[in-house]
């Protein structure tokens, strides 16, 4: 269970604190697929950044499964249990995405071994295997290779940051074999994903709704989505990642 | 026969991946001395008149045939100068290893120069591979200062590869060279320094025939207090094709200088340069913590690729 108390987050903007976390308290139980939405600039990236140690709370506590994580460093929460796949995949010049999948399992692993996640996210991997994860590849194929850096990486707690953007419509459907395939595989593992897509939206055991900072909702699917639909920060929030299709991907 | 110690044997595993005597022509310079050499049918090796370096004789048409050359040194407060000229014949495609390792224990300084010409014959193929190695606890410091010429007649390719990783304290690098038409020169270089090391890079590539090319990269990272300088000029005088890179990361208190410098004396030379100079990217490194290194793996990680 991931657990935060009170988390605020304050940056510096132009000399005055501007709050971009106003006091959230939420739990992500084991076993769920939570779905974090809400308009943009409401602080969800933020909050991934705060889970994953990226960036530090001004106040408040983060525990996971009952151990305090708010000041550790991000290697010792990827340690502890917690996956993140970046909004905007970082570039390498001269790491192969073998090496990225390799040091994301932490152990030796054969390069059919590694294969096997690259063919989860929807890409041959003969093709890619060898490539240098670097500008060469498209946006859509470095998305698709920070997903599977995560699955190999295989967390308790996965947290994907608009793992859709950029992935067309055929590996949308990939997409959530993938989430689906995790959940089976790690026994009471949990995923948060950030996202504005209705479809993601409505695979979601839990939906939480952030706005200007603050939890505006949070409770079951088929509480939340009813009342998402109508609201302003859900229609600008959906509509954003409709339609799914993207030119970013390509063949796989 | 070869007789090198323990030492000596580590070196030469080190610049030229040898761990045994090198099928073909050979020559092993240990502590300022022959230590065992070899021609062939088609590679002649001999020393100078002056007895100050070798001859390489590369007949024309000799296919798939390669010459080493390794230097070591494990005495400390050698200086030495040493000129060998490689004729390569016309048509010829060979791999030449060269490479210099010096182990200095002691308090004298040790130093290395090794002056290369190539004269590459017309449509003759070189792939030349160089590796810098220091090793050693003394004071003493490791100098190498290598210049090499090359004279690329028409449609001759040679391709570089110049590595420095470890262990050299001084080092200035001079590669001179001149192309017909039609040739092709790339070149790629990968250096790291550490320490207080210096190390610098010069090249001057001259494009004199029609449809020659010229391609010199190089990847660097600068740690601790070294300092490096990249000097790389291409001067197109006839219809070509020029591109220098520097990529680099600096570290620590790490300098780098790069001055990248072209010269178009005939309207249609293509030439371009390009320079970067930075530290390691913010989110490169946590990326690779997220996936549960430490700040120091993730770097380390990032400059083996970076330097591969």
């Amino acid at each position: 269970m991931l657990k935060l108390e009170n988390i605020s987050f304050e940056v510096d903007s132009d000399g005055t604190d501007k709050e971009i976390i106003k006091d959230i308290s939420l739990t992500v139980p084991d076993d769920k697929l939570i779905v974090i939405t809400g308009p943009n600039g409401g602080g969800k990236s933020t909050l991934a950044k705060l889970i994953a140690g990226i960036e530090k709370p001004t106040s408040g506590r983060i525990l996971l499964d009952g151990t305090d994580i708010t000041d550790m460093s991000v290697t010792d929460r990827a340690k502890a249990g917690i996956g993140f796949a970046f909004q905007q995949p970082v570039r390498f010049k001269g790491i192969e995405v073998f090496d990225l999948i390799r040091l994301a399992t932490g152990t030796k692993i054969t390069v059919s071994d590694a294969c096997e996640y690259l063919s989860a996210v929807g890409l041959c991997a003969h093709d890619y295997i060898n490539r240098e994860v670097n500008a060469s590849l498209s946006g859509g194929e470095l998305k698709r290779i920070e997903i599977a850096t995560v699955l190999a990486k295989g967390s308790k707690f996965s947290i994907f940051d608009e793992p859709e953007a950029g992935i067309d419509l055929w590996s949308f459907n990939n997409l959530i074999e993938v989430f689906e395939g995790m959940r089976s595989r790690i026994k009471d593992s949990s995923i948060i994903i950030i996202s504005h897509q209705e479809r993601i939206l409505n695979i979601a055991d839990e939906i939480i709704v952030l706005k200007d900072g603050e939890l505006l909702m949070q409770g079951s699917r088929e509480d939340i989505l009813p009342k998402l639909s109508g609201t302003e920060s859900a229609v600008k929030g959906c509509g954003k990642g409709l339609p799914a299709v993207n030119g970013g991907a390509q063949n796989g | 026969m070869v007789k090198l110690d323990e030492i000596q044997k580590r070196l030469l595993t080190e610049v030229a991946d040898l761990h045994t005597v090198p099928e073909g022509a050979y020559n092993i310079r240990a502590n300022g001395e022959s230590a065992g050499r070899a021609s062939t049918a088609n590679i002649e090796i001999v020393p100078r008149d002056t007895k100050d370096g070798l001859t390489i004789n590369i007949k024309p048409g000799t296919r798939n045939e390669s010459v080493h050359i390794p230097v070591v040194m494990s005495k400390s407060g050698i200086k030495e100068t040493v000129y060998n000229d490689f004729h390569i014949g016309e048509g010829a495609d060979i791999t030449i290893v060269a490479g210099c390792g010096i182990d200095n224990c002691g308090v004298q300084d040790s130093e290395h120069d090794g002056i290369h010409r190539f004269y590459v014959g017309k449509g003759a193929r070189v792939k030349y591979v160089e590796k810098h190695y220091g090793s050693g606890t003394g004071t003493g410091k490791r100098i190498l200062n290598p210049v090499t010429e090359v004279y690329m007649e028409e449609d001759s390719s040679v391709e570089m590869e110049m590595v420095q990783i470890k262990g050299v304290d001084d080092t200035t690098r001079t590669t001179k060279a001149t192309l017909a038409a039609g040739a092709s020169l790339v070149v790629r270089e990968r250096l790291m320094t550490h320490g207080e090391q210096n190390a610098v890079s010069i090249y001057k590539v001259e494009l004199n025939g029609e449809n020659s090319s010229a391609d010199v990269v190089s990847r660097s990272v600068a740690r601790d207090t070294s300092y490096q300088k990249f000097d790389a000029v291409i001067v197109g005088n006839a219809p070509c094709n020029g591109h220098t890179e520097c990529d680099a990361i600096i570290m620590d208190k790490g300098r780098i200088l790069a001055v990248p410098g072209l010269e178009a004396n005939d309207v249609d030379a293509a030439l371009v340069h390009e320079a970067a100079i930075g530290k390691i990217a913010g989110d490169q490194i946590i990326k690779l913590m997220t996936l549960g290194l430490t700040e120091e793996e993730a770097e380390e990680q990032i400059i083996n690729g970076f330097l591969k």
